[in-house]
């Protein structure tokens, strides 16, 4: 029976099943963030002035600069397992670190935005915010309620890539099977892609 | 199905686990066997279930008389909202994927296990995480949830009562949802057996398929609504508070997006399991395998476009309710296409009317009520006169519970053999299923003319003119109780000291009758070669485990 226990072990793992769950599990967080884009293009329709004026006062630099980093961030999680797949493991390592750093950076650069924002008093349910129109009202409830689920994503990837990571040293992950790096890649491209889409729609579009 | 020549091991499911430990409590609980997951969600569900059936009859004792009987009109707030959560979100909506799914989809596939058997185990703990959530709802500092299962702003933002601790749980329960609907499309296209291709499928797997898209698309949507109105209740957001600019509406309309969807959740598992009882019983090939089949994906499909039929009186623009409308009528078409193919295979079949079957007799009458209704529902000069009144909530009570609460009592009586290996007492299933029949009419019959006569819905008093139906309906949830509980003597009495039930008790032909009951841990030694439609009733000459006294030459 241990012997027939090893064998069903063995043929229990299903790269390609992996991968579609992996495929379906971030269809099901793009849907997520699907109704927020949704009830956002709503309230831009009806308040189109007062979000012009509210998306005036977010710092566009800094919004461009994390950018920058999630996009590097990602090229480097990518060229991580393309490492891997060659075989080149300390690249994958190094590479791997590399997008840490740079989820980092980019959370230390949220830290500094959205602390600056409260420090002038808008923030959901301030005094300041409440005298302004509606709209504003709005803009500012969506900003903080879609980067911050964005930034719980960054976290969450945060977390994910460095499971992977440890599995990577010690080895479980390696050139032959490495369909958890790319799953852990996977996720993180779907965190930049939705960045790509919040960035122009709260810093850009004015 | 190379009948035959299937290896079986010696030992079952029951008395081997996954786990290190042979047996114990911690065999089961951390066990990653999908037959051992499927009967701990058995046993919560219906912990749960019964809950939810205690809380419906309470309910009915105050409606007894007008004025106040037994509780005050807060404590009926409550008390209805938490029967719709406790019903919907751990009973119904779960319910037969959760148990019967995990049981039998793999066995019906032809595989060893789901696609991915942790991942199984973790969401039957996320759902017990949420359920119990609801639970510690109840008793924290506020009061349990009193807005009705569907949360509707504003009222879900200025009630004091434990609004965000209720709807978190939901939020905690649709992960366990999607978790289990990403699994069963894995398992589906990634398990199949050799030769079982998509239209070699067992119907109850399209449909448990067709129920697992929803699943994972339509979950995420409520997942983020409500988690706004947990944001708004904490930090006064303004999304949907219509005093910061936000629109009520609009949360109507991002809750039905998912919530109606999920109605077909509810009721496609349901109406996979008549597909596989109905050519059991019949001795005959099911009529219109592929309509059935394709007709699962066309609800989940329609369903999607429907949502807005429960906002006519909202105040949408008059094309919008147009168009909904229309969508809603499309939707009955591939209902009644799985319907007439039902009543289609038992023409001229050879019927065997064993309880699953009797059962199943059961749901096509309350459901058939149940969806006609539905018509008057979704057409808008009938839907303005009968909105939010009983008249609703007769309709989905025969549609939920005539509809997938038979069909979960209906499912246990079809597998409960293969699942404990124990035979019930036939007798006493015939009268519960007769005694089911008379306790739903007289429980929800009323609440028809009620509503046509203009009693509303939710309402804790009404006039004296309703008093009569009223007491009716409250003596029917008497006769409902009375028919649970003998049920569960039944189930829980077999379990105890039932006689041993064959292999395949009641001459099914799809691959889980091909092993012995309860199943082996492995399901199959040998992955099975399919080679036979799947209600091919031929095959049963030559099936390992044919049932006693019968021949089929």
């Amino acid at each position: 029976m241990s012997n027939h226990a090893v064998n069903i072990a063995h043929k229990h793992r299903d790269d390609i099943g992996a991968r579609m769950g992996m495929w379906l599990f971030l269809f099901t967080e793009l849907l997520l963030f699907g109704g927020l884009f949704l009830i956002y293009a709503v309230y831009r329709h009806e308040y189109i002035a007062q979000f012009r004026v509210a998306a005036m006062e977010l710092n566009t630099t800094i919004g461009a600069l994390n950018t920058i980093i999630l996009l590097t961030s990602s090229l480097t999680v990518a060229l991580s397992i393309a490492a891997l797949q060659k075989g080149n493991r300390m690249l994958s390592i190094l590479l791997l670190i590399m997008t840490n750093i740079l989820a980092f950076a980019f959370m230390i650069n949220k830290y500094f935005e959205w602390s600056s924002k409260i420090h002038h008093g808008i923030y959901p349910g301030s005094e300041h915010l409440l005298n302004l129109p509606n709209g504003q009202i709005l803009f500012y409830g969506l900003y903080y309620i879609m980067t911050g689920l964005h930034g719980l994503h960054v976290i969450i990837g945060l977390v994910f890539l460095t499971t992977v990571l440890a599995f990577i040293i010690t080895g479980s992950v390696n050139k032959d099977n490495y369909v958890k790096l790319e799953n852990a890649g996977l996720y993180w491209h779907l965190v930049d892609l939705i960045w790509i889409f919040l960035f122009p729609l709260f810093y850009l579009i004015q | 199905m190379a009948n035959g020549t299937i290896a079986i091991s010696e030992k079952s499911f029951f008395e081997e686990g996954t786990t290190k430990q042979a047996s114990g409590i911690l065999s089961w609980l951390l066990s990653t066997d999908h037959k051992r997951i499927g009967i701990m969600y058995l046993f919560a569900i219906a912990i749960f279930f019964f809950t939810g059936a205690i809380l419906g009859v309470l309910m009915r004792l105050e409606l007894i008389a007008p004025g106040r009987t037994i509780m005050d009109a807060q404590t009926y707030n409550t008390i209805f909202t938490l029967h719709g959560v406790i019903m919907i979100f751990l009973f119904i909506v779960p319910g037969i994927p959760a148990v019967f799914g995990n049981f039998f989809l793999p066995l019906q596939l032809g595989a060893k296990d789901v696609a991915f058997p942790r991942l199984n185990l973790l969401s039957f703990w996320i759902y017990l995480v949420g359920a119990i959530l609801v639970l510690i709802s109840l008793f924290v500092k506020g009061g349990p949830i009193d807005t009705g299962w569907t949360f509707y702003m504003p009222y879900s933002v200025r009630t004091t009562t434990n609004v965000s601790l209720a709807i978190f749980a939901a939020f905690v329960l649709g992960f366990s949802s999607i978790l289990t609907g990403l699994n069963f499309v894995t398992t589906v296209h990634r398990l199949r057996a050799p030769g079982m291709t998509f239209f070699k499928m067992p119907l109850f797997v399209w449909s448990t398929y067709a129920t697992a898209w929803i699943q994972i698309i339509a979950t995420p949507v409520i997942g983020i609504t409500i988690l706004l109105v947990m944001l708004e209740r904490y930090f006064g957001v303004g999304i949907f508070d219509p005093a910061l600019g936000g629109d009520p509406i609009l949360f109507q309309h991002m809750f039905w997006i998912y919530s109606h969807p999920a109605v077909y959740i509810m009721i496609l598992p349901a109406m996979g399991v008549v597909s596989e009882i109905i050519p059991t019983f019949a001795r005959r090939t099911i009529f219109g395998y592929r309509a059935i089949a394709m007709s699962s994906l066309a609800i989940a499909f329609i369903g999607y476009l429907v949502w807005a039929h429960h906002m006519f009186t909202s105040g949408m623009s008059d094309t919008a309710a147009i168009i909904f409308s229309f969508l809603t009528f499309l939707v009955a078409l591939p209902s009644a296409i799985k319907v007439f193919n039902w009543v289609a295979t038992l023409y001229k079949g050879s019927i065997d009317p064993q309880p699953p079957f009797l059962w199943v007799m059961n749901f096509i009458f309350l459901f058939t009520i149940g969806g006609l209704t539905g018509l008057v529902l979704g057409t808008l000069v009938t839907n303005i006169h009968v909105h939010d009144t009983y008249f609703v909530v007769a309709h989905f009570h025969y549609v939920m519970f005539g509809g997938t609460g038979t069909i979960f009592f209906a499912a246990l009586y079809y597998w409960f053999p293969k699942m404990s290996g124990k035979m019930y007492n036939l007798k006493l299933a015939k009268i519960n299923a007769a005694l089911f029949f008379i306790a739903f009419n007289t429980l929800y019959f009323p609440k028809f003319i009620l509503g046509y006569m203009g009693m509303p819905r939710r309402y804790y008093d009404y006039l004296p003119e309703f008093a009569d139906l009223q007491l009716i309906s409250t003596i029917g949830s008497w006769i409902m109780l009375l028919t649970i509980i003998l049920i569960f003597y039944n189930f829980v009495s077999a379990m105890i000291n039932g006689k041993k039930a064959e292999a395949n008790p009641w001459g099914g032909v799809t691959l889980e009758w091909h092993i012995p009951s309860p199943p082996p841990l492995e399901n199959f030694d040998e992955i099975p070669t399919v080679t036979h439609e799947p209600y091919d009733f031929s095959q049963l000459k030559t099936m390992k485990y044919i049932p006693k006294g019968e021949s089929y030459e």
